[in-house]
């Protein structure tokens, strides 16, 4: 898993590649919730996320709740096929309000 | 296979909760006058609780036949709590036909899980709704008022609810609380969702991250999500889904509400959660397990028995007791709906599941058939150590079979069991034996405390049913001679038991007229069972009518006279080891008694030796033992019989009876032995002392051998036999008496 973050225009870009499971989980909690001070909005781009579990989830839930707290807004884009899944499973495509995109060509 | 044991479960409660009901019924029918006093609405409380329970537990098996007709009786029921409806004897006879329903409807389902009613209970069952109709009419409409003052006033609004007081969503709903490891266990709750998905339809999934903590102390590595979940499936089964969950078991909370669940559930469930109770409330609503109308409900009520509550105790505390309970898991749901009244049952209830463990009869058995194996390994082992004159190995094989007995007296006293509750179940036959007949006929019971052996219980109800019938039908005149004989006119058939001399003894007397002695002796010489010139004590007389085919009564009724019946009793007892006799007074009244062995596994025994041979008797049946010198010797060569001090004590000698070929001992001993009020001597070669004894039942192919019940094994490895005591003493009098009677 990696992710990379580009700061423009006071919005945070963030782009998760990989697994977002409970093996990387700490290790993403680290580099998630420091976006979320670097801009006034946050953009987490999931197009690269293979795999989601409930850790990965649930870290998603906290960035978005922590978000909140500060006043920014918190958004997911181009969410993949496995990403979409979960939320859907969930039921939290709502919680999160993104216009969700129609999964990109598998590849 | 799950399933399958909580169905067992659940029928043996039904049983249970039947029985209470039955009782409680039959309190309530000996006295009715007073509706209001705090024992019948004690009774009404517990009778209106044991539907409520089996309505609902019937309700997670899917049980509907059931459901549906107990939750009309549980509306009656309710209504009777409630003041609505007087408690009369019709009442109490439709209501207990009503329970005789419910049982039938259970034993069904424990013949096959997925019976539907034979034609006839089904018939049963329309009529018996149709009666209660009558109970049940003003029901509809007339809310009553809502005081709030007194606890049971809560019941009747919910029975106005729409569709009975139950949500109409057809949904399971299912509540799911994950623990913190369950990521770390290496279980995704994703992969159970999606596994709850293909089994049938997820309506409606609402995440909670309500428990997730601020950032620092979030571990990535835990899970902090709960869920609630509608689910649709055909033919799914709470089991099923409860399967799903399997594998976390450990790891979450689970709750399930059943489709059509009663609201007081929701309430209950709602209440367990921790999340906000408002929020809790709208999510149920907006996933459309509930609809408003029955959240508004829900919740109106939830305060009206907060607000009871608080009038009965101004502390909260009482109120928290009952959420605490069902936490916990201790109570079931429905018997704590938050009231006060209520809470102290489920208190004593949990008082009472906290005594009591449940265990299977093989496991039992297994147990003291291990226990057995134990007494004689360790009496070989005994044995071994007496040979080797190892005093300090002799002292450690006397601690261990002091032991071993312990252990044997407190495995055996795992399976006694108090009579009183097979007396207790007899209520109900007398008083419905006495309508049929038209004889008023009360039950009195002593000696309820006396413990036997769990087996033994079980089979000597049958045998008691038989003799109670009888007592009835035979025993008990009509009213108008008993008026004539000087008695009260309602007669009393009295049940009672007591141990005596390793034997218990139950009874079943009646205060009737007594067993006629000529009209039996005709009856008998009628049917050859006797010579006219044998003389018979009272005693062999009344025996007769156990004789197979005889029957004295005038009427054949359908309860007994028939003939059958009576030697199927003798040969019922005689087949758990026990023996009957009758004693009867003329004019007063005829009593059954049944003496029968405290267990049928290990006794303590006393070791005999005759020639080669060892013979055990029951210990408690020893009463002395006398040596007999050279003088007597000679003196009793040819008599059946010794003067012991100052009475006639007829004996048997062992060696005669058992063809002992060996040479005659050096000394004679005399074995004193008592059953039943009687004694007799036993003559042996030798007094061996005591024995712990392993009852081993003797082949089928011995069945007939007369004087010897049963066969043990020696710490030596060798066989020797149990004396049949009884029949033994049974052959020294009678020998003795048929020399008497041909003066010899």
């Amino acid at each position: 898993m990696t992710i990379s973050i580009e700061a423009s225009n006071g919005v945070c870009h963030a782009r998760v590649a990989g697994e977002m499971t409970i093996y990387h989980a700490a290790e993403m909690k680290g580099e998630l919730l420091p976006c979320i001070d670097c801009g006034a909005e946050v953009e987490i781009d999931l197009s690269e996320v293979s795999e989601m579990d409930t850790a990965g989830f649930q870290l998603l839930l906290l960035a978005k709740r922590e978000a909140a707290k500060a006043g920014k807004s918190l958004r997911l884009v181009a969410h993949s096929p496995a990403t979409l899944e979960v939320l859907d499973l969930f039921n939290m495509a709502s919680y999160f309000g993104d216009p969700v995109m129609m999964p990109r060509a598998v590849h | 296979m799950e399933f399958d044991q909580a169905l067992q479960t659940f029928i043996m409660e039904s049983r249970e909760l039947l029985e209470a009901m039955e009782e409680s019924l039959l309190g309530l029918e000996s006295s009715p006058d007073d509706p209001d006093s705090p024992d019948n609405r004690d009774a009404i409380g517990a009778i209106f609780r044991s539907a409520h329970t089996i309505k609902g537990s019937g309700g997670l098996f899917g049980l509907d036949g059931i459901v549906a007709f107990t939750h009309v009786v549980e509306n009656v029921l309710d209504r009777v709590r409630g003041g609505e409806v007087p408690v009369d004897g019709d009442l109490v006879a439709l209501l207990l036909s009503c329970r005789d329903h419910i049982g039938m409807l259970v034993e069904q389902i424990a013949v096959d899980a997925a019976a539907q009613p034979d034609k006839e209970t089904e018939a049963t069952g329309i009529m018996l709704l149709n009666q209660l109709k009558a109970y049940q009419a003003g029901a509809k409409g007339t809310a009553p008022a809502v005081t709030g003052a007194r606890v049971q006033s809560q019941a009747p609004v919910i029975t106005t609810l729409p569709s009975g007081g139950t949500v109409e969503s057809d949904n399971w709903h299912i509540s799911l609380r994950f623990s913190h490891d369950v990521l770390r266990n290496g279980m995704d709750p994703l992969a159970f969702i999606r596994y709850l998905d293909n089994m049938g339809k997820i309506v409606h999934v609402v995440t909670l991250p309500d428990a997730m903590p601020l950032v620092p102390d979030m571990d990535p590595e835990s899970c902090y999500l709960g869920f609630e979940i509608d689910f649709h499936g055909d033919n799914v089964g709470k089991a099923t889904i409860e399967g799903v969950f399997e594998f976390v078991r450990d790891d979450c909370t689970l709750r399930i509400l059943p489709p059509h669940s009663r609201i007081e559930e929701y309430i209950q469930l709602i209440n367990e959660l921790s999340e906000d109770k408002i929020r809790l409330g709208d999510l149920l609503v907006n996933s459309g397990s509930l609809t408003r109308k029955e959240l508004d409900e829900a919740l109106c009520l939830q305060a009206l028995s907060a607000e009871s509550c608080r009038e009965k105790s101004p502390t909260q505390d009482i109120c928290q007791l009952g959420e605490i309970l069902v936490k916990q898991g201790m109570v079931q749901p429905e018997l704590v709906d938050a009231a006060l009244g209520k809470q102290k049952v489920a208190k004593e209830n949990k008082v009472q599941e906290s005594k009591l463990i449940r265990i299977q009869a093989d496991k039992l058995d297994q147990l003291i058939n291990l226990v057995g194996e134990m007494v004689i390994a360790g009496a070989a082992t005994s044995l071994l150590a007496q040979r080797t004159r190892d005093p300090a190995l002799h002292e450690a094989t006397s601690t261990l079979s002091r032991l071993v007995e312990e252990i044997r007296d407190s495995a055996l006293q795992l399976r006694m069991v108090q009579i009183g509750e097979t007396f207790s179940r007899f209520n109900r036959v007398v008083r419905d034996v006495s309508k049929e007949i038209g004889k008023e006929i009360g039950l009195s019971i002593g000696g309820a405390e006396t413990e036997l052996d769990k087996s033994v219980v079980e089979k000597i109800g049958d045998p008691l049913m038989h003799l109670v019938r009888n007592s009835m039908d035979h025993g008990i005149e009509k009213a108008e001679i008993r008026r004539q004989r000087g008695k009260p006119a309602k007669g009393t058939v009295h049940l009672n038991a007591y141990h005596e001399s390793g034997s218990i003894v139950v009874e079943v007397g009646d205060d009737g007229g007594g067993l006629n002695r000529d009209r039996i002796l005709a009856k008998a010489l009628e049917k050859g069972l006797v010579t006219a010139n044998q003389t018979l004590s009272d005693q062999d007389v009344y025996g007769l009518i156990f004789e197979a085919g005889f029957s004295t009564a005038e009427a054949v009724t359908n309860l007994s006279g028939r003939g059958v019946g009576m030697d199927v009793v003798r040969r019922n007892i005689e087949a758990l080891r026990g023996t009957v006799e009758i004693d009867s007074r003329e004019g007063a009244g005829a009593t059954v008694r049944i003496r029968l062995p405290l267990t049928l596994a290990i006794i303590d025994g006393f070791l005999l030796g005759v020639g080669s041979a060892s013979y055990v008797v029951p210990l408690d049946m020893v009463m002395e033992c006398i040596e007999l010198d050279d003088a007597e010797r000679q003196e009793t060569r040819e008599s059946n019989y010794i003067n012991l001090r100052g009475t006639v004590l007829p004996f048997i000698r062992l060696r005669d009876q058992f063809r002992e070929l060996g040479k005659a001992g050096r000394r004679e001993n005399i074995v004193v032995v008592q059953y039943a009020g009687q004694k007799a001597g036993l003559v042996v070669d030798e007094l061996m002392g005591e024995f712990q004894t392993v009852i081993k039942p003797l082949g089928k192919l011995f069945g007939n051998l007369k004087g010897v019940s049963g066969s043990t094994i020696l710490g030596s490895g060798e066989v020797a036999l149990i004396l049949d005591v009884p029949a033994l003493i049974q052959r020294a009098v009678s020998k003795e008496a048929q020399l008497l009677a041909y003066g010899l």
